[in-house]
């Protein structure tokens, strides 16, 4: 059965539509490969049966000839998503054994195309994280290690259960969210595809919010033409969302594989960074390259406030996190524990249900937003995100279509290996991404290479406000230079 | 605004005379159906939790879209005071944590309200009007309810009220005494109650003010204010007023100083204590609501809200001044509910619009508050009240007459006309039937026909006779001439 999860989700597709397997044959041998792989800990709860009854149904419906776009693809779900009936946690203590009584917009969209829920995938508590370490659920392990080595390596994060689940083959494809590269740096270091899309692309209703006006939701999947198939069922309109945009949403799948020739396409100076590794570098020289070869115009630009975004991006996201995570009191769901009074209770259901990254990020984003604080601090980097944003808005009014940038300043590195002393080396991991979230726009990760140590390394494409076709295009381009980048199992 | 002082109001303390400045603001909750981000029922009285979204219960994931039609009911209720309506408001969220507050904020309107400055003009009981600024109107969610009494150690938490809409209206420290205080709340329930965009009822907590009051030598710059949290009734604004500034006036004479800090009004005491100082007060975070754009209205959309707005309550006593003739003081009390104002003009409508005017002040108020009854619950329609005063303008019955049919109109029912009818009670103006009544009375008594010739003011005696044998159904007008034709006076 090895072979049907080494299915990309276009192929799976395929071969249900043509009756050559079963939802159910597809859902089993996928059921089996998250249990065998428990080692990775990319699941925090496997919905087994659930699996198997939707893929029953699925069948049916595909005997009827009323099979949906995404019938019987079994998918993994972040567990940011709330699921209805199902645990939701967002990997925190605090939302202890929380159910929800509804259904995300962006999952119940999937399920209305007749998608499969295999279980719910680990992430960084509350998607603070970009190793997928402060899991209240235990770190998740890679599927990838060093050549030659057996030390246990970080997926990324937030998104890291999703991605390690579609790179080690668990699941055709998997949701996550971005709020400063939670779905492109995992996807990169994970030789997956990820895209996040344009805020506003998919809707944030009954997703577990971490900062509101960064947060996206995405799929990470084995290749761009099944980021695209996935996106389409993710993205569109909704009432429940006023940040959601009314816009159709296009067939992306048919961008995938078109020609790049004539597009333009920026490389800014300010990613390259000092100390970035050689290879990075090299990659991203590479990626210039396949590009021009097919046809796409290299421009150099500026975006000169880049090297202010990681800094503005820790005290916005904060500062709206301090704040969606204040409904978190041990009042009405989730964790409780008894205190003297409601002030006790608070604080100690708080000490006790969030960790310690969440902590420290509730803690800066109320000192941020504090009377006296707020204009030095909240609304200077307000101001510092227009201007980030007015930086693209140039390069794209200056006829630039999108542009090309490493998806982050590493390969993979080891569990425990970073942040443990200071923080904010953990941070730098979003260096290249979090500009995308501050202005809003589209990016994509694809896999492009592997270091000296065989890891696999990513490029990051920056495309226009809902141009993610574009991005699709540039995307498959690099994809059929740089082929793909399967883990070797070692679960 | 500059407020004139007005000596009139100032209060007399031991070092002389003191100023007393007041600003309100008033928690005026929208009429609307659902909530103001969710769609959940806005009904008072509901089962505990029963009205209660996963919105407003702050489930993870939920977020807020706002509710189109509270927004037009402050738009509405600004158009109403007169004020700026501005074409982009942002919504923030007010940080704290409270039981009640299920989101751990509040999503209310900070730096940029819907509504900007207006103006409210008051009338006082002396005839005297005064001009009172509004600073700004915004929307903001009410908090649920925390219940103290279920258990012995633990609260309950009702959410029904969670998120339903309010508008806080902001006024101006342009209020110089509990009456202008009074009046000024009075004011502003009359135009929402008007425009339909608050049903103004205090006792349910559908209108509730905070009131900061200050104290001052008369010239002298604002003094320190204490703020007086959740006042719910008309009377209690006035106690309040009236205690703290007494207080602090004492405070200050005794060569203290006001301290800035928040002040709670106890009904039962009639005084106020401190409830928090400047220095406990909360940092509330404020920050705009990443979950909401910019609310954006369009000239065109206020524009058409204002070309629907109804008569208010100031151009309907200036109608009726103009075009029924009556005093400011009668409309003012006419229109002062917009039940009344209607009720007056179904009664006035082709009848002489003062008669009706004083029936409904003098008579109908009369009974309506002595059985306390509002004007919607009064057992005697319009309609019959018109009849009634028909009856008076055409002479049918006297004004004495016309109060007897008062009462059964009011406890029995019925047409007025029909019921004169049909129990005679119709004025006589038969000079026939009052002339041998008249001489029946002048045959009988001799001595008081003496009186009469002798002082002329003895003939009331005859008068009060006749009409006493005519069962009041006589025209005092008719006796009167007859009377003084048969006694040559």
């Amino acid at each position: 059965m090895t072979e049907l999860t080494s299915l990309t989700l276009a192929e799976a597709r395929d071969r249900l539509r043509n009756k050559d397997i079963t939802a159910v044959e597809l859902a089993s041998a996928h059921v089996d490969a998250v249990a065998k792989a428990r080692a990775l800990n990319a699941f925090v709860l496997e919905t087994p049966e659930q699996a198997l009854a939707m893929a029953k149904a699925s069948d049916a419906r595909i005997a009827k000839g009323e099979a949906g776009p995404l019938e019987g693809i079994p998918l993994a779900i972040k567990d940011l998503f709330a699921t209805q009936g199902v645990r939701t946690t967002a990997c925190s203590k605090i939302l202890g054994d929380f159910v929800p009584a509804y259904e995300s917009t962006v999952s119940s969209q999937l399920w209305r195309d007749g998608a499969v829920l295999l279980g719910k995938t680990n992430n960084d508590e509350f998607a603070m994280g970009s190793s997928n370490e402060t899991s209240h659920f235990g770190a998740v392990q890679s599927p990838w290690r060093r050549e030659g080595s057996n030390t246990p390596l970080v997926p990324g994060g937030s998104s890291g259960g999703s991605a390690a689940a579609v790179a080690a083959q668990l699941c055709l494809g998997a949701t996550a969210t971005d709020t400063g590269g939670s779905i492109r740096q995992p996807a990169a270091f994970t030789g997956t595809v990820g895209i996040k899309p344009t805020y506003g692309r998919c809707s944030r209703w009954g997703i577990v919010a971490f900062a509101s006006s960064l947060d996206q939701a995405g799929p990470i999947t084995k290749t761009v033409r099944d980021a695209a198939i996935m996106l389409r069922s993710m993205a569109g309109p909704d009432a429940k969302d006023t940040t959601c945009a009314d816009l159709p949403v296009p067939d992306y799948e048919a961008s995938v594989g078109k020609s790049v020739k004539g597009l333009r396409i920026g490389i800014p100076k300010e990613y390259r960074l000092d100390g970035m590794p050689s290879e990075i570098e090299k990659m991203w020289t590479q990626g210039c390259e396949w590009l021009k070869a097919a046809g796409a115009e290299l421009v150099d630009v500026s975006l000169p406030h880049t090297k202010y975004a990681l800094p503005a991006y820790y005290i916005v996201a904060p500062a709206e996190a301090s704040s969606n995570l204040a409904r978190y009191d041990g009042v009405r769901y989730g964790l409780r524990v008894p205190g003297r009074d409601i002030t006790d209770m608070y604080e100690k259901t708080r000490a006790e249900g969030f960790g310690a990254e969440v902590r420290r990020r509730v803690m800066i984003g109320t000192y941020v937003l504090s009377a006296g604080y707020y204009d030095a601090y909240y609304l200077r980097a307000q101001k510092v995100r227009t201007l980030i944003k007015r930086d693209f808005e140039q390069c794209f009014a200056a006829g630039v279509h999108a542009m090309l940038t490493p998806a982050t300043p590493s390969a993979s590195f080891g569990v425990g290996e970073k942040g443990g002393s200071d923080p904010v080396e953990m941070y730098l991991n979003d260096v290249f991404t979090v500009t995308v979230n501050m202005a809003g726009l589209p990016g994509i990760a694809v896999p492009a290479g592997t270091d000296a140590q065989g890891l696999p390394l990513g490029l990051q494409l920056i495309g226009r406000p809902f141009d993610e076709e574009t991005l699709f295009a540039l995307g498959s381009a690099i994809e059929r230079e740089a082929g793909h980048f399967v883990a070797r199992p070692w679960w | 605004m500059n407020v004139q002082s007005k000596p009139s109001k100032f209060i007399k303390g031991a070092t002389g005379d003191w100023e007393v400045v007041i600003g309100m603001e008033v928690h005026a909750q929208v009429s609307s159906k659902s909530k103001l981000f969710s769609g959940a029922s806005t009904a008072f009285g509901g089962a505990p939790n029963s009205h209660v979204s996963l919105v407003d219960a702050a489930m993870p994931g939920m977020l807020p879209v706002i509710n189109g039609e509270c927004v037009n009911q402050a738009v509405r209720t600004g158009l109403g005071l007169n004020a700026q309506i501005n074409l982009r408001s942002v919504f923030d969220r007010k940080n704290y944590f409270y039981p009640d507050l299920p989101q751990g904020y509040q999503i209310s309107q900070y730096k940029q309200p819907v509504v900007g400055e207006g103006v409210v003009v008051v009338d006082l009981a002396e005839g005297e009007a005064v001009s009172i600024g509004i600073e700004r109107l915004h929307l903001e969610q009410d908090a649920g309810k925390s219940v103290h009494d279920r258990h012995p150690q633990m609260s309950a938490v009702d959410l029904n009220r969670s998120g339903v809409a309010l508008m806080e209206i902001v006024s101006k420290p342009d209020l110089r005494s509990s009456e202008e205080a009074k009046a000024f709340l009075a004011k502003l329930r009359s135009i929402m109650r008007y425009l339909g965009t608050c049903d103004g009822n205090m006792e349910e907590g559908s209108l509730r003010a905070d009131v900061n009051v200050s104290v001052r030598k008369p010239g002298e710059p604002l003094g320190t204010r204490c703020e007086i949290k959740n006042v719910n009734s008309l009377r209690f604004i006035g106690q309040a007023i009236e205690h703290e500034a007494r207080r602090q006036i004492e405070i200050i004479e005794d060569g203290g100083v006001i301290v800035q800090e928040t002040r709670l009004f106890d009904p039962n005491k009639g005084e106020t204590r401190s409830m928090r100082s400047k220095e406990e007060a909360h940092d509330y975070r404020y920050f705009p609501d990443p979950d909401l754009l910019p609310l954006e209205l369009t000239a065109e959309a206020v524009a058409e809200l204002k070309a629907k707005l109804p008569e208010l309550p100031d151009e309907k006593k200036a109608r009726f001044v103009r075009d029924f003739g009556l005093s400011s003081y009668d409309a003012g009390q006419l229109v002062a509910e917009r039940e009344t104002a209607e009720y007056f003009e179904t009664v006035a409508k082709g009848r002489d619009a003062k008669l009706a005017a004083n029936w409904v002040i003098n008579e109908l108020f009369g009974r309506l508050n002595k059985e306390g009854k509002a004007i919607a619950s009064s057992p005697m329609s319009a309609g019959q009240l018109g009849g009634l005063i028909e009856l008076i303008s055409d002479k049918t019955i006297s004004g004495k007459i016309a109060k007897d049919l008062f009462e059964i109109l009011w406890t029995e029912g019925g047409d007025a006309r029909a019921l004169v009818e049909s129990r005679g009670m119709a004025q006589v103006t038969d000079l026939g039937a009052i002339g041998a009544i008249v001489d029946d009375l002048i045959a009988q008594n001799p001595d008081k026909v003496a009186q009469a010739k002798a002082n002329p003011k003895a003939m009331m005696w005859f008068v009060g006779q006749a009409m006493k044998s005519s069962g009041g159904k006589a025209s005092p007008q008719a006796v009167n001439d007859l009377l003084k034709s048969k006694l040559g006076v």
